[in-house]
């Protein structure tokens, strides 16, 4: 339809102006309030602009430093997690984990995928709530085991078959928050192991239920230790919402490992003012929690791993130069899987969205049958083929890293550094405390 | 009977030689004595065993049990008998918070008083208290039997989903969609059997029964109010 531009005795309209407070896609959140009377959940992370690695460049070399040859001089990659406390701490081939998603979230064929992909490119993947499933160990040969609140599933035998423990204590979509499982993905076998009846929604509790406080989580740690008889590295994954405070207590409890999720890392389902409002963007939590690290002497003793909005190589040395041990993703895993896949468009457009946008995970009805425990939508999703999909990703991850640090002189990807880094925005700088590009200012250091 | 006196060995030495303990071991009864209010005494036993404690417990005594009987002649501390999978914790004295959290299994008895938290998050455990319980106790119960022969604190069995509990005294308040329910005959059977073996004299017709009343298993907006 075409709008006038004037009235019927030719004085002009105004052009139709947008509001940039009330836009299109707030308008459509208050339609949808106003006809339900309950706030949007969706899974996934926060989709709002906020600093991101993107906002960060690599310098390179250049006569003040020389590059490495890319196709003859070596780059590592390797990383051990846990040297801290446990007998048998986890090597991991690539500094690239899988972050914890629950069998329950996930079918069973995706974790399988997520084992087979992760095992395949040396690296480690994580249960998630619901428990440990015998596919996923069995084709994770590195598999953490989570120790959430909600304890569903968690028994000692699981326990003692871990690589490393993870005790969540928050993550990054949700800092504080629990959650929750509607009851259409809650099959038999999910049920079962959930020790709950079929079709009810399952809450996820927001902290333990037998521990609260930093002195609690010692003598928790303690517990566990003493049960897995001090084998396994012992993880503390918190929301990197207040990432100097909790680094610091995870490591005074005890932690062999922190792992610290920003808050673009996804969750099955929670309420999208939560994931949007809470938390900080993954950028600013690195230097924080590395700071609360070297504060105690502790920094590469305590290992640190970053999580929430990687996606390629880049991020990946990024987080690195900033002072993590390693990266966890979750997201971008079940991309490769075949999570939002254009060749899913017209179901996608059925269920009300498209292609990238798909985030209704908590519905089961994920036309790639990843996020789904319905059995037709689950048989579209070949495991093995996800798993080489994840390894191939994985691969490319740790190729992008590699050249990135040779181009930077390194001939390990720990061996990256702040000072390889500027900052394309003023508030990029200020979060990674690195110059800004073309200065050598560093905003909020020096006074100013 | 075999005797470890946490005076001359510390912790690790206490749970590796009880770990140590197969199901088919002829060491079948342990003592542990001046246990001096220990962390995690007992912890991930997994064998047909007995052991005394001679005194109070710190956290998580008899955490994550399987099969073993552990006596506990004094009291504990936060968490005893947490994630408890089979066997069986009685505690001759009293137990702070969160006694029998998230147990999948077994029986907990505590002769004495339990705190706030009791049975919070329940997966199959039975607990017996022979006094009174503190606030939230079975918060969020999924399964098993609560069995409180004293009086029960405030917001029993809040957002609980299966568990049955059972109240001989009075009840402070009841949480979040928690009711009062039916007793039938099957009821008063599981709590003769349950109140025999935790050797309690309490008879099972002085006792009420509460449960989910189920109105908020499936969420509902109308509902929000109820939380």
């Amino acid at each position: 339809m075409t709008i006038k531009d004037h009235d019927e005795s030719g004085i002009p309209h105004t052009t139709p102006r947008q509001s940039a407070t009330f836009t299109n896609d707030v308008n459509s959140d208050i339609r949808r309030a106003a006809a339900t009377g309950i706030y949007d959940i969706r899974g996934g992370g926060a989709k709002r602009k906020v600093p991101n690695f993107d906002d960060l460049l690599f310098l390179g070399a250049s006569i003040s430093r020389y590059p490495l040859e890319g196709y003859r001089e070596k780059c590592e990659t390797k990383v051990t997690l846990g040297t801290r406390f446990a007998k048998k701490p986890i090597e991991l081939d690539i500094p690239i984990t899988i972050a914890g998603m629950s069998f329950g979230a996930l079918s069973g064929p995706a974790k399988e995928a997520l084992g087979r992909g992760a095992d395949a490119a040396g690296t480690s993947t994580t249960t998630g709530d619901g428990g440990m499933t015998p596919e996923e160990r069995g084709h994770s040969s590195k598999l953490v085991y989570q120790y959430l609140p909600s304890r569903y599933g968690m028994n000692p035998d699981d326990l003692r078959k871990a690589d490393a423990i993870e005790i969540v204590v928050g993550q990054g979509a949700k800092p504080g928050g629990g959650g929750m499982l509607l009851g259409q993905k809650i099959s038999d076998r999910v049920a079962e192991m959930r020790n709950l009846p079929k079709g009810i929604d399952q809450r996820s509790s927001c902290r333990h239920p037998d521990w609260t406080g930093p002195d609690d989580l010692e003598i928790k740690i303690l517990e566990l230790r003493e049960i897995t008889n001090w084998l396994v590295p012992i993880y503390v994954k918190v929301a990197g919402a207040r990432p100097y405070y909790d680094t610091t207590l995870a490591i005074k409890s005890g932690a062999d490992v922190v792992v610290l999720d920003g808050m673009q890392g996804g969750t099955a389902a929670t309420q999208d003012v939560f994931i949007e409002h809470v938390g900080q963007p993954t950028l600013a939590i690195i230097r924080p929690a590395v700071q609360a690290l070297q504060d105690l002497g502790m920094h590469r003793k305590v290992q640190l791993i970053i999580s929430g909005g990687i996606r390629s190589g880049a991020d990946v040395a990024k987080a690195m130069a900033l002072g993590a041990d390693a990266v966890a993703i979750g997201t971008a895993a079940l991309i490769a899987l075949g999570d939002n896949d254009p060749k899913w468009e017209s179901e996608y457009n059925e269920l009300g969205t498209t292609t990238g946008a798909y985030d209704d995970w908590h519905e089961g009805r994920d036309p790639a049958g990843i996020t789904t425990q319905d059995p037709e939508l689950m048989a579209r999703f070949d495991p093995v083929e996800g798993g080489r999909r994840l390894r191939n990703y994985l691969k490319v991850l740790t190729l992008e890293a590699q050249t990135i640090a040779r181009a930077c002189g390194k001939n390990h990807l720990h061996n990256l550094e702040p000072e390889d880094l500027c900052a394309l925005t003023v508030e990029a700088a200020a979060m990674a405390g690195v110059p800004l590009s073309g200065t050598n200012w560093i905003p909020g250091q020096g006074g100013y | 009977m075999q005797t470890i006196d946490m005076a001359k060995v510390d912790l690790r030495e206490v749970n590796s030689t009880l770990h140590a303990q197969k199901d088919d071991t002829n060491q079948t009864s342990w003592e542990i004595v001046n246990p001096k209010g220990s962390h995690a005494i007992a912890v991930g036993l997994d064998a047909p065993i007995e052991v005394t404690v001679r005194g109070s417990t710190g956290y998580y005594c008899g955490g994550m049990n399987k099969q073993a009987t552990i006596n506990v002649e004094g009291s504990v501390g936060p968490g005893a008998a947490e994630n408890m999978m089979s066997g069986a914790i009685i505690v001759e004295g009293d137990a702070s918070q969160y006694a029998g959290a998230t147990g999948h299994g077994g029986l907990l008895v505590i002769k004495g008083n339990a705190s706030s938290r009791c049975g919070i998050s329940m997966k199959g455990i039975d607990i017996v208290v022979h006094g009174d319980i503190g606030h939230m106790s079975a918060f969020m119960a999924q399964s098993g039997n609560l069995v409180v022969c004293g009086d029960a604190g405030d917001a029993l069995g809040d957002s609980c989903y299966e568990a049955r509990l059972f109240v001989r005294g009075s009840v402070k308040s009841l949480g979040a969609d928690c009711e009062k329910k039916e007793m039938r005959p099957e009821h008063l059977e599981i709590l003769k059997d349950l109140l025999e073996r935790a050797s309690s004299d309490a008879k099972p017709e002085e006792f009420n029964r509460y449960g989910s009343a189920r109105n908020l298993y499936n969420f509902d907006v109308d509902n929000a109010g109820a939380y």
